[in-house]
C-alpha cells in the first residue's frame, strides 16, 4: 500500500481516538440537557474543576492555600500527605456532588420555568464562577496528573502493523485507554438508566416533566442526581484530557470542541454523542491533514468542527438522532 | 417636578407616540446628552476615557446591536466577536488602502462590509433554530478569526500579524494613533453612539422592528401572517453586524490602536457583550447602555477595591473579579431576569404613583 494512504489512515485512527475524548465530554452535556432541559455550558469547566480537585487531594493541597496566606498572612501549602489515586477519585466523585446539590440548591431551584436561553446564560456564569473558584482553591499553575494511566506510544500495535503492512502505527496507550473507560462508561450509563429504579426515574423526567412530578418523582433528587452524574462524566473526562496534556485553562475550552458534536448527534441523544464525536474527531484529522496543512496553512482544527456540524445541520436542524422538531402554532 | 403624564397634553399623534412620554424623561434624556457632549470632554482625563468612557460608549454599540438579533429577533449568537474583528480588519484595509478617506466613512463602510458578512452568516438561521443556531454562529467566530489569522493580506504581510492603526484626523482632529487626545477619541465615538442609538429606536418601533419582533415570538405564526422569515432574519442579521462591526472598528481604531486578533475578539468577546445583553435587559435600548456600564464598571471597581485598597495580590483579585463576575450574573438572572431594564421600568412606575401609591 502506498504510504500516504497508510498514513492517511493512522491519522483517521488517532482522530478517531480524539473523537472519544470529544464524546466524553458532549455525554456530560447529553446527560443534563436531557434531563433537565439545561444547556450546560460549564461542562468543559466542571472537568477542569474535577481534574483540579483531584490532582488537589492526591497532593494534599490545603485548599484556598493561596488566598488563606494573603489574608492572614499564614504560610501553608501543603498537608503534608499523598493519597492514593483510587481514594483521591473517590473523594473528588464525593466532591462532585457535593457540587451538584450546590448549584441545584442555590442556582437551579430558583431559575424553575425560566426560558431556555436564561437557563443557558446561567451555565455560562456558572462557569466563570467555577473557573474563579477553582483558581483560588487550587491555584492556577500548569499541575501534571497521574493516576497510573499507561503513557507514550503502544509499542505492540506498533510492531504488529509494522510487520503485517511495512509501516508502523503510532497509537498512544493513554487514547486507547481511553476508548476502553469511555466505552465502559456509556455501558454503565445504559445499564443504570435501564435497570436501576432511579435510572428509571431519570429516564421519565426526561422523557416528561409534568407526568414524572405526577407519578411521585422528585424532581429535585434526579437533578441533584444527573448533575452528579455529569459532575462524575467530567471527571473521567478531565482525568484523560489532564493526563494527556497536563492540568491547565485550556482544559476547560474543551466544552467548545463538544458543541459541534452536540449539533451533529443531536442535543438528546447519549448514542449521537458517540458517534457525533468520532465523526468530528476523524473528520477534523483528515481535513487537516488532506486539505487544511498543506493548502491552508494549518489549523483548521479550530474550526472545521463547526463548519462541518453547520453544513450538516442545514440539512437535517435537529442532528443525527436528535428528536424531530415539531413546531405548532 | 413630579414624575407622571398628567397635565402634559399630546396634540397630535407624533407627540402621543414619542420616545419619552414623560416631561420629566425628555428634560433628562437632553440634559444627559448636552452634559455628555459639551461637558465631559472638558473634564476627561487619559484614565477615565481609557479605562471607563471610551470602553463602555464602544461596548453601548455592540450591545446594541446584539440586542437588535437577541433581544429583538430573538436569534442567539456567540458570533460577535468575530464580527466585531471583521469591522476591526475592514477599518484596518479602508484606512491604509484609500489614506485620503476619513473616519466617519471608513468606520460607516466597515459595518457595512460586516453587515454583508453577517448576512451571509445568518442565512442557516432559516433552517436552524434555538441552541443549534447558537452554536452554528460559533462556527463564525472561529472561522473569523482563523481567517484573520492565517490569511496574511489582512494583516498587509506584517511580521507580528498584529494590525496598528495609522494616525487619521476628523476636521484636523486627531482620532486614531497614539497621539489622541482623550476628548477627542470620547466624542468621535459619542457621535456614533448617539446616531446609533437613535436609529436602533426607530428601527425597533417601525415596520422592521415589529417583524423582528413577530418572529421572535414566534416564527411560524409569523409567517402566516405574512412577515417574510427570510427578510426578516436577514436584515436583523444584517442590521446586528452593521452595529457590531462600527464597534469592532472603532474598538481597534480609536480605542486599542494594536490588536492581535484571537486575544481581543476571541470567544471571550462574544460572551461579554451577550452578558451585556442579558444583565441589561432583553429588547431594549437602554438596557444595552445599562448592561455595558455595568460590565465595564465592575472590573474596574473591583480592581479598585481589591488591589488598591484592600492590597490584595493581582492574581487573586484576578480569580475573585471571575467568581464574582459569575456570581453576579446567576444573581440577576435568578432576581430578575429580564435585566436592568425591568428594574429601571418598574422604578418608573413606583415613581409615577408617588407619594400617593394606594
Amino acid at each position: 500500500m502506498p504510504d500516504q494512504l497508510l498514513f492517511g489512515m493512522e491519522v483517521a485512527l488517532n482522530g478517531l481516538m480524539a473523537g472519544v475524548m470529544y464524546s466524553l465530554v458532549a455525554l456530560g452535556f447529553v446527560l443534563i440537557f436531557k434531563a433537565s432541559g439545561i444547556f450546560n455550558y460549564a461542562q468543559g469547566v466542571m472537568a477542569l474543576f474535577a481534574a483540579m480537585t483531584l490532582v488537589g487531594i492526591q497532593n494534599g493541597q490545603v485548599p484556598f492555600a493561596h488566598l488563606i496566606n494573603a489574608t492572614l498572612g499564614t504560610d501553608i501549602h501543603n498537608f503534608g500527605w499523598t493519597v492514593p489515586a483510587l481514594a483521591a477519585i473517590l473523594l473528588t466523585v464525593v466532591v462532585m456532588a457535593i457540587f451538584a446539590w450546590l448549584v441545584n440548591k442555590f442556582v437551579f431551584s430558583h431559575l424553575v420555568n425560566q426560558e431556555p436561553i436564561i437557563l443557558f446564560m446561567a451555565t455560562i456564569g456558572l462557569a466563570y464562577f467555577l473557573e474563579g473558584v477553582a483558581d483560588l482553591m487550587w491555584g492556577s499553575e500548569i499541575k501534571t496528573l497521574d493516576v497510573g494511566l499507561p503513557q507514550g506510544i503502544n509499542d505492540w500495535l506498533e510492531t504488529t502493523t509494522f510487520d503485517a503492512v511495512g509501516y508502523g502505527f503510532f497509537i498512544d496507550n493513554l487514547d486507547i485507554v481511553a476508548t476502553i473507560i469511555a466505552a465502559l462508561l456509556v455501558l454503565g450509563l445504559i445499564l443504570f438508566s435501564q435497570y436501576t429504579k432511579q435510572g428509571r426515574a431519570l429516564r421519565a423526567v426526561a422523557d416528561d416533566h409534568q407526568a414524572a412530578l405526577s407519578v411521585g418523582i422528585s424532581l429535585n433528587f434526579i437533578w441533584v442526581l444527573v448533575w452528579s452524574i455529569a459532575g462524575f462524566v467530567a471527571l473521567v473526562a478531565g482525568i484523560m484530557w489532564g493526563a494527556k496534556s497536563g492540568v491547565q485553562f485550556s482544559l476547560s475550552l474543551i466544552a467548545l470542541k463538544a458543541l459541534p458534536v452536540l449539533m451533529l448527534g443531536g442535543f438528546t441523544s447519549i448514542p449521537g454523542a458517540i458517534i457525533g464525536g468520532l465523526i468530528i474527531g476523524v473528520g477534523e484529522k483528515l481535513f487537516e491533514f488532506a486539505i487544511g496543512a498543506p493548502y491552508l496553512g494549518g489549523a483548521t482544527e479550530n474550526w472545521f468542527a463547526y463548519v462541518l456540524a453547520l453544513i450538516f445541520l442545514v440539512f437535517r436542524p435537529q442532528g443525527l438522532f436528535g428528536e424531530k422538531i415539531i413546531e405548532r402554532v | 417636578m413630579l414624575y407622571r403624564e398628567a397635565g402634559d397634553f399630546k396634540t397630535s399623534y407624533a407627540k402621543d407616540n414619542q420616545t419619552f412620554p414623560i416631561k420629566f424623561d425628555r428634560t433628562g434624556y437632553w440634559v444627559i446628552l448636552i452634559a455628555a457632549a459639551v461637558v465631559v470632554p472638558f473634564m476627561v482625563n487619559d484614565y477615565w476615557a481609557s479605562s471607563l468612557l471610551v470602553p463602555f460608549l464602544i461596548y453601548a454599540i455592540a450591545a446594541l446591536g446584539l440586542n437588535i438579533l437577541v433581544g429583538y429577533c430573538g436569534q442567539v449568537s456567540l458570533g460577535t466577536g468575530g464580527f466585531m474583528a471583521v469591522g476591526a480588519y475592514s477599518s484596518y484595509k479602508l484606512m491604509t488602502a484609500f489614506p485620503w478617506m476619513d473616519m466617519f466613512s471608513v468606520t460607516i463602510l466597515s459595518g457595512v462590509i460586516t453587515a454583508i458578512v453577517g448576512a451571509a452568516f445568518g442565512l442557516p438561521s432559516l433552517r436552524i433554530k434555538g441552541f443549534y443556531l447558537a452554536v452554528a454562529t460559533l462556527a463564525a467566530q472561529f472561522f473569523l478569526v482563523w481567517l484573520f489569522n492565517k490569511v496574511s493580506w489582512f494583516y498587509n504581510y506584517s511580521a507580528s500579524g498584529q494590525i496598528s492603526a495609522p494616525e487619521r484626523s476628523v476636521f484636523g482632529i486627531l482620532v486614531t494613533g497614539p497621539n489622541t487626545a482623550a476628548w477627542a477619541q470620547y466624542l468621535f465615538c459619542l457621535i456614533f453612539v448617539v446616531v446609533l442609538a437613535w436609529v436602533a429606536r426607530n428601527l425597533t418601533r417601525g415596520t422592521v422592528g415589529r417583524k423582528w419582533m413577530a418572529i421572535r415570538d414566534m416564527d411560524i405564526a409569523a409567517e402566516i401572517i405574512g412577515v417574510n422569515p427570510l427578510r426578516a432574519k436577514l436584515s436583523a442579521f444584517a442590521v446586528s453586524s452593521f452595529f457590531i462591526g462600527i464597534a469592532g472598528g472603532l474598538f481597534f481604531t480609536v480605542y486599542l490602536g494594536a490588536v492581535e486578533v484571537g486575544e481581543v475578539f476571541g470567544i471571550q468577546k462574544s460572551f461579554l457583550v451577550l452578558f451585556m445583553v442579558i444583565i441589561g435587559g432583553l429588547g431594549s435600548i437602554f438596557g444595552s447602555f445599562a448592561g455595558a456600564a455595568f460590565l465595564v464598571l465592575l472590573p474596574v471597581v473591583l480592581k479598585v477595591v481589591g488591589v488598591d485598597m484592600l492590597g490584595m495580590p493581582t492574581d487573586i483579585v484576578a480569580h475573585l473579579n471571575l467568581v464574582i463576575v459569575g456570581g453576579l450574573i446567576i444573581f440577576f438572572l435568578i432576581v430578575e431576569p429580564h435585566g436592568l431594564a425591568q428594574l429601571w421600568r418598574l422604578t418608573k412606575e413606583k415613581l409615577r404613583l408617588w407619594p400617593f401609591p394606594h
